[in-house]
């Protein structure tokens, strides 16, 4: 942790950073191309005070997280993540970490209506938004006909891409309540499930979608 | 991740005010699909760094919009990848990118992924992306780990020195289309053709484009489609989810009185920059499709060096554009 909050302003060799230096070069030596093919349209508007002083830079801020309609004030720092937040401030571990690179679907969370990786979306981006997770399906301790379905389909094995499976499939209804097979599919292409459980997760989901 | 300054502009005149004030110390973040898995791989290399702030453009109102005008249609770089998959305008005017940014990724990244973030997003050579790879030329090192090594994805045109592939599927769409784009720097800005806008190692290892570390890629514009004019997009993939073409072919024609008129033909998967087939398109221009198809088909392979385990996408480049070709006939 300690070595993760190292300042990277120390680094001398990032205050030169050499791309530059080549790109530079590189433009210049393209210049001609540059400018034979493009044309310049329209200045933009010099900026105005109001508009040329960006907001400061932030290392860490207070967020206003909507999390299954309950608000959370949580500080935290630029470079967290939304999938660290949830399950680390909120204390949701319903939300899985997986790759942690937005290529297995486990993290899945619903941000204002669309499926997306928790662990891909910066915290601090997530400031005034609304979130869903798999705790948010529970109404009243009751599970939700998607969480039904899953249990009466068998529709995991380990059980650990369920939450981001379901996640999705909640997406997918909310937009298309009545989706076909191939529908379901695409609509569940991100979550990977290694167990390869998938025909009973279309099964599971389809009976969902027929619940509805 | 490593900690970064964090700003939020609502402007592109915030925004390119401050990367001229950064350079090359700050990066863009758009919907960050790509650039976060890179931060938190801390890829570095001699001349490649982590950015020290990142610019988050999401709340740039002006940037995100799908509009028609007087000739043809203009997508801001910061409109997500789901709203023109979705868009009716899209799939009724250009199909052909209709169906390419229905193709792309998944769910959850065309939630988030940009138009601009998918134009400029990195390559995916798995040595660039390998953190223990850090002397790769991309990299501002000293050597390319392709030819030796593991290259089945790699280029089998136009590598010298490196051999990625550029990744994206709008970008061959859009340059079939003959698209533009604008790029915006606090000087004012600028309209370059989106196939002048990248550049193979030739001209620039350690990047895949022209922009400058002030600039900041705003619209991209599409002319009308010609009268007659139909496109398609195919794209052959290992997994049907997740995964990136090994190769894929955009190709939009018009046909009048039985023969093409005009014939634009994109690549991508098979060379550091979406690769037009010029080649092909004059195979084609002035005859009757079905019957130029055998020949257009040969020209568009030729000239291609493969390494030592991606020949086949040579002959994948062939199939594809065949079957395009014979969709469209
Ligand atoms: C699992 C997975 C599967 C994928 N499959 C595909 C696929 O099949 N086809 C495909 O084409 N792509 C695919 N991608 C890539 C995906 O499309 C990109 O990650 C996405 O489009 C990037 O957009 P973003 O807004 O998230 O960009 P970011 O991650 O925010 O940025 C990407 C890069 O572009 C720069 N940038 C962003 N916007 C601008 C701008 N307006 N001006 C200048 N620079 C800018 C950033 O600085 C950064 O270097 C896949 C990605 C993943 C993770
Ligand atoms: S192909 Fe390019 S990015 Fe990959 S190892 Fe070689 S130089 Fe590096």
């Amino acid at each position: 942790m300690a070595k993760e909050e190292k300042d990277p302003h120390e680094h001398k060799e990032q205050q030169k950073n050499p791309l530059a230096i080549s790109r530079r070069t590189f433009l210049k030596g393209v210049g001609t191309t540059a400018i034979a093919t493009s044309i310049t349209i329209a200045p933009l508007p010099l900026p105005s005070a109001a508009d040329a002083a960006p907001p400061p830079a932030r290392r860490e801020a207070w967020i206003q997280l909507t999390v299954n309609d309950t608000v959370h004030r949580l500080k935290v720092k630029s470079h967290w993540t939304l999938l660290e937040v949830l399950r680390k401030q909120a204390g949701l571990t319903g939300t899985k970490k997986f790759c942690d690179r937005g290529s297995c679907g486990a993290c899945t969370v619903i941000v204002d209506g669309r499926a997306v990786y928790a662990c891909s979306f910066l915290a601090i981006a997530a400031d005034n938004r609304k979130v869903l997770t798999i705790e948010g399906l529970l109404q009243g301790g009751k599970l939700h006909p998607i969480q039904e379905a899953f249990l009466e389909h068998d529709g995991l094995q380990c059980g650990f891409c369920t939450p981001g499976q379901i996640m999705s499939v909640k997406a997918l209804l909310d937009k298309n309540p009545r989706p076909s097979a191939d529908e379901i599919k695409e609509g569940l292409s991100g979550n990977v499930c290694r167990c390869s459980a998938y025909p009973k997760i279309l099964k599971s989901a389809l009976a969902a979608a027929r619940r509805g | 991740m490593k900690p970064f300054d964090y700003y939020t502009v609502t402007s592109v005149a915030q925004a390119v005010s401050l990367l001229s004030k950064h350079r090359h110390k700050a990066a863009v973040l758009a919907g960050g699909s790509d650039l976060l898995a890179m931060m938190k791989d801390r890829l570095e290399g001699p001349k490649l760094k982590l950015p020290a702030a990142l610019i988050d453009i999401k709340g740039i109102k002006e940037l995100s919009y799908i509009k028609e005008q007087k000739n043809g249609v203009r997508i801001g770089a910061g409109t997500v990848l789901a709203d023109i998959a979705s868009s009716e305008l899209i799939a009724k005017r250009y199909p052909l990118l209709h169906q390419a940014a229905g193709q792309l990724g998944v769910p959850q990244i065309r939630n988030v992924g940009t138009l601009g973030g998918n134009l400029c997003q990195r390559p995916r050579c798995w040595y660039f992306r390998g953190k223990s790879f850090a002397n790769c030329f991309r990299k501002g090192g000293g050597t390319c780990y392709a030819p030796g090594g593991e290259n089945r994805y790699h280029a089998v045109f136009g590598g010298s020195n490196c051999y990625i592939v550029h990744p994206s599927d709008l970008a061959p769409a859009l340059i079939a289309l003959d698209a533009r784009v604008e790029i915006a720097s606090p000087k004012g800005s600028r309209m370059v053709p989106l196939e002048k806008f990248y550049v193979g190692p030739d001209k620039n290892i350690l990047g895949e484009t022209i922009l400058g570390p002030q600039e900041l890629l705003a619209a991209v514009e599409i002319p009308a489609p010609a009268a007659a004019s139909r496109g398609a997009y195919l794209k052959l993939k290992e997994r049907q989810a997740f995964d990136f073409a090994i190769v894929s072919v955009a190709v939009n024609l018009s046909v009048a009185g039985g023969s093409v008129g005009q014939a634009r033909i994109a690549f991508g998967g098979l060379a550091p920059v979406p690769l037009r087939a010029v080649k092909a398109e004059a195979g084609l221009k002035g005859k009757a499709l079905k019957d130029a198809i055998a020949a257009a088909c040969k020209a568009a392979a030729e000239g291609a060096e493969p390494l030592s385990q991606n020949g086949y996408k040579v002959d994948a480049a062939r199939g594809v554009l065949e079957e395009a070709l014979l969709s469209l006939a």
